[in-house]
């Protein structure tokens, strides 16, 4: 009871953190001489002011929504997965083996054995820091974040060794088959006579990426499965004593943690790149921690924060391309964005939580 | 009830001041009156005793007194003294000391080095630590507070630590001793210990504020007693001049039965067979050293003993969880069937489908998740029975509406199954876990310190449901340290020591004394008559059974 009402902590709190990361973030672009109201202008046209600015915004979103229910899922059972980023480049890996494999016949095809690539190689990657971590208390931050490098490695040398098509100076794999090409967004409003965000790499992943919120909340809150991850989250010495076998759960949320990682090669992979470059993920993986933060972990607070940050990239982009603030400055704004919505999270609730019982103490007097 | 405090100054009020004068505290927490309007005199030089309900108010008025929280109204005046006490390092130089139910210290410094924790004087520790050793030999020759000054705290006994605990404040020149729960770790012998130091600091003048729920305690040892009841002051009497039936109704607003009723108990066949059970943990300690016992239909068997000699160990391990890298050896038979003890089927799902109920000893850590609502909790354990699934789902209306009724059932309070497990109070959530495990009917109930931290009109409650179960035919492993619990529940009384059962009594036939004596580790009972059941001085538990084992 001593709490202010859900509404506020959900809502108002990271509302207001992200107030403040904007007003210093304003305060900065003054401090170089730039005018603030115009940056935001330029970050607010390019990235939500045109159905091309959107198409991008949501490309970056569908990518932070794959890496923000990673770290969600695994969070529920109180694991810190901060492997995102390398389970996401694996499950890329998976994407290639399988859409290079055969000569797809349909995207309609190609996209279900894609998926099945991406889950299965980005489970894959998680499954040995899981297993460390559940039979050997191998702390998992430590494991996760290794296996980002070895990934990183990894991909070096299967894409300049292995794939990399006889003759290209280029570490990539081969461009994908035709059937393997991914509808967008744009080209699916064409088909109903629409003109929308032309040329943008928005595509079916990012429905794919909603779909995946849905079954997550259904998962974590209707499943006994998400009932078991949870409760193992909350106290370990409990799930033994319900007959929750934690070394089962932590693996298996570690499972589905890195299988949506890895789902998130989907889009940035088949959808847009349609072929395997080095550094195809760009820091999603790690976005997706802040994400998951900013949406306290429930997969609408998930898309929401995506969302948020899918903006930050595109207006940061356009930032960088249309005015004289140079690009090193948006990493600034963002990292500001993270700073106060995830670690300062509770700079900002103490004062409202103050705030909510004076004003239910005056209620009552 | 104010008015009953006028009298209770005794023979100090006509001339000295009081050593604690409380004038009408009062203390929110949000919306909850945590203290309404208390008054209070503590006369100097008596033993003075608060008594009340879980959540009646108790920790949070000495905390106020203490200085870790500040009123909202009110007055405190320190031998007449008006004070305000902004933080405990006021508290501390008005000569309050306090002794925590959880202890303060550093486990791995020494005595003295805890001792002069916050007091050193100088740069150097040489001259502090010289210094509390002379005090200590001092306070050890007055008040029988022997304790190895160059020990390390976790080689301590638990009685041990909290003389330490006292010593501190003692050193402190504390002049008034709060003791928060002092006797809830300490085996009977321990305890009266515990009440000869006491008596001894009374003697000397010193005033010793006593907060506990056990109405044996306030009786034996206070000179007046004070009684809370959600957040107020209900009475304060003379000691001499109630009864534990008076101050129970107190506590608790209604008459309460202070002894079960029960019947003979009609045993049937054997439920649990439990032959040569050993545990060694992953720490190479032999916690469990060949428990054998068997428990008909029908039949509390009662597992007395001070904490950490193994209980736990056994309820674990029968409820299927033993602790991770324990090694187990033995046999345990559920209705004449074998028990997979290692085994894949050795875990708790898997007990609870062979008909073993268990009520664990830690509620917070173990029964309950805290942060899972009521209805999710009511479900915990059962949550992969079909009744509650639906398909791939869960059955959340299902198990809701199974929630209502057993919260029905047990009268818990609020009767809101959406609330928080962390949001009931002590008694409430026991109920809660009670329920769970009573309601499906077992044919073994396993139960831990079923009313530890719960307050009296629970306990009576509680205690009812259990006997009832045992009354429908089923077997009952009840375990506790309270042994006033095990005497008048139990049907049969097996005690452990160190990982073994030292004897079996019947209740009737049995003594505090003699269960205290076989709870020290000490089986020669001829010995008990002798010195009337309070083992010499013991420095340390191990040593008694060292002798006598």
């Amino acid at each position: 009871m001593d709490k202010m009402p859900k509404w506020a902590d959900v809502i108002l709190t990271p509302l207001i953190s992200l107030i403040l990361a904007m007003g210093i973030s304003a305060m900065v672009i003054l401090a170089i001489g730039e005018s603030p109201w115009l940056a935001l202008k330029t970050m607010i046209d390019g990235a939500l002011g045109s159905s091309y600015g959107w198409g991008f915004t949501l490309y970056y979103t569908t990518n932070f929504i794959f890496t923000g229910l990673a770290v969600a899922v695994a969070y529920h059972a109180r694991l810190f997965n901060i492997g995102g980023e390398g389970q996401a480049m694996v499950g890329g890996l998976g994407v290639a083996l399988v859409c290079l494999a055969l000569p797809w016949p349909h995207w309609g095809i190609a996209l279900p054995a894609a998926m099945i690539g991406a889950a299965l190689f980005g489970a894959a990657w998680a499954l040995i820091p899981a297993w460390l971590q559940a039979k050997r208390g191998s702390h998992i931050v430590i494991t996760t974040i290794m296996f980002n490098f070895i990934a990183a490695a990894l991909l070096n040398y299967v894409l300049v060794n292995l794939m990399r098509p006889v003759g290209s100076m280029d570490p990539a794999s081969a461009n994908f088959p035709e059937g393997a090409h991914l509808p967008t967004l744009s080209g699916m409003a064409a088909n109903v006579g629409l003109e929308w965000g032309k040329n943008t790499p928005v595509n079916i992943t990012f429905l794919v990426a909603l779909l995946a919120c849905v079954l997550v909340w259904l998962l974590i809150w209707r499943s006994r499965l998400g009932y078991e991850i949870r409760a193992l989250g909350q106290s370990e010495p409990a799930a033994m004593y319900a007959g929750i076998s934690p070394v089962r759960i932590t693996v298996i949320a570690m499972l589905i943690s890195g299988g949506l990682a890895g789902l998130m090669a989907i889009n940035n992979v088949m959808g847009e790149a349609e072929r395997l470059v080095l550094n195809a993920v760009e820091g999603a993986g790690f976005i997706g921690i802040a994400v998951a933060l900013m949406g306290r972990n429930h997969p609408f607070g998930v898309f929401l924060a995506a969302l948020l940050f899918g903006f930050l990239y595109q207006g940061g982009g356009e930032l960088a391309l249309w005015t004289s603030i140079p690009r090193e400055l948006i990493i600034v704004i963002q990292a500001l964005v993270i700073l106060f919505t995830g670690a300062l999270d509770n700079m900002v609730r103490m004062p409202l939580e103050r705030i909510f019982l004076a004003m239910r103490r005056k209620g009552r007097a | 009830m104010g008015e009953a405090v006028a009298d209770t100054g005794g023979r100090a009020a006509a001339s000295a001041p009081f050593a604690i004068e409380l004038r009408g505290i009062s203390k929110a927490f949000g919306p909850v009156q945590a203290n309404k309007d208390i008054d209070l005199r503590v006369p100097k030089g008596t033993i003075h005793g608060i008594i009340g309900e879980n959540g009646a108010g108790k920790s949070t008025l000495m905390s106020i007194l203490y200085g870790f929280y500040k009123p909202d109204k009110g007055e405190i005046l320190v031998n007449g003294q008006p004070l305000a006490i902004a933080d405990s390092q006021t508290a501390i130089r008005a000569g309050i000391g306090m002794v925590f139910q959880h202890f303060k210290l550093v486990q791995n410094f020494t005595v003295l080095e805890n001792i002069i924790l916050g007091v050193e004087e100088g740069r150097l520790l040489r001259p502090s630590l010289a210094k509390a050793r002379g005090a200590m030999k001092r306070l050890a020759a007055e008040y029988q507070l022997n304790v190895d000054p160059d020990e390390t705290i976790d080689e301590l006994s638990v009685g041990h630590q909290q003389r330490v605990e006292i010593l501190k404040a003692l050193y402190r020149q504390a002049d008034i001793l709060i003791l928060d729960e002092p006797t809830g770790v300490l085996t009977p012998a321990e305890a009266d210990h515990l009440f000869r130091i006491l008596e001894g600091l009374k003697a000397e003048g010193k005033t010793i504020i006593l907060i506990t729920h056990k109405l044996r305690e306030i009786m034996d040892i206070t000179d007046n007693v004070s009684v809370m009841r959600r957040g107020e002051m209900v009475a304060s009497v003379k000691t001499a001049e109630t009864s534990p039936e008076e101050l129970a109704e107190l506590m608790v607003g209604r008459k309460v039965l202070l002894n079960v009723e029960k019947t003979p108990a009609q045993p049937g066949a054997k439920v649990l067979e439990v032959r040569d059970l050993k545990l060694v943990d992953d720490e190479s300690v032999e916690r469990l050293r060949g428990i054998s016992f068997d428990i008909r239909a029908g039949e509390i068997l009662g597992i007395a003993g001070v904490s950490g000699n193994g209980q736990t160990q056994l309820l674990e391990l029968l409820g299927g969880f033993p602790e991770k890298g324990a090694r187990v050896g033995g046999s345990i038979r559920m209705n004449g069937q074998e028990l997979d003890l290692t085994g894949s089927r050795s875990d708790a799902a898997t007990r609870r489908a062979r008909g073993i109920g268990h009520v664990p000893e830690d509620r917070q850590t173990e029964g309950l998740i805290m942060d899972f609502t009521a209805w999710e909790n009511v479900a915990f354990g059962y949550h992969r029975a079909p009744e509650f699934n639906k398909g791939l789902l869960m059955d959340n209306a299902a198990i809701r509406a199974d929630a209502e009724a057993k919260m029905e059932h047990f009268d818990v309070r609020p009767r809101n199954p959406n609330l928080a497990a962390r949001n009931f109070s002590g008694g409430n959530q026991q109920k809660l876990v009670v329920a769970r495990e009573i309601e499906r009917n077992p044919d073994l109930l396993l139960i831990g310190q079923p009313t530890r931290g719960v307050d009296i009109g629970a306990i009576e409650f509680i205690h009812k449901r259990i006997i009832e179960l045992r009354d429908a035919g089923k077997a009952v492993l009840l375990v506790s340290v309270e042994l006033d619990e095990i005497l008048s529940l139990s049907d049969r009384i097996a005690v452990m020591f160190d990982g073994r059962i030292m004897g079996e009594r019947l209740p009737d036939e049995t003594t505090t004394g003699e269960l205290g004596l076989l709870m020290a580790g000490v089986t020669d009972t001829a010995h008990a008559d002798a010195s009337q059941g309070i083992p010499p001085e013991h420095k340390h538990i191990e040593d008694v059974s060292g002798g006598a084992a």
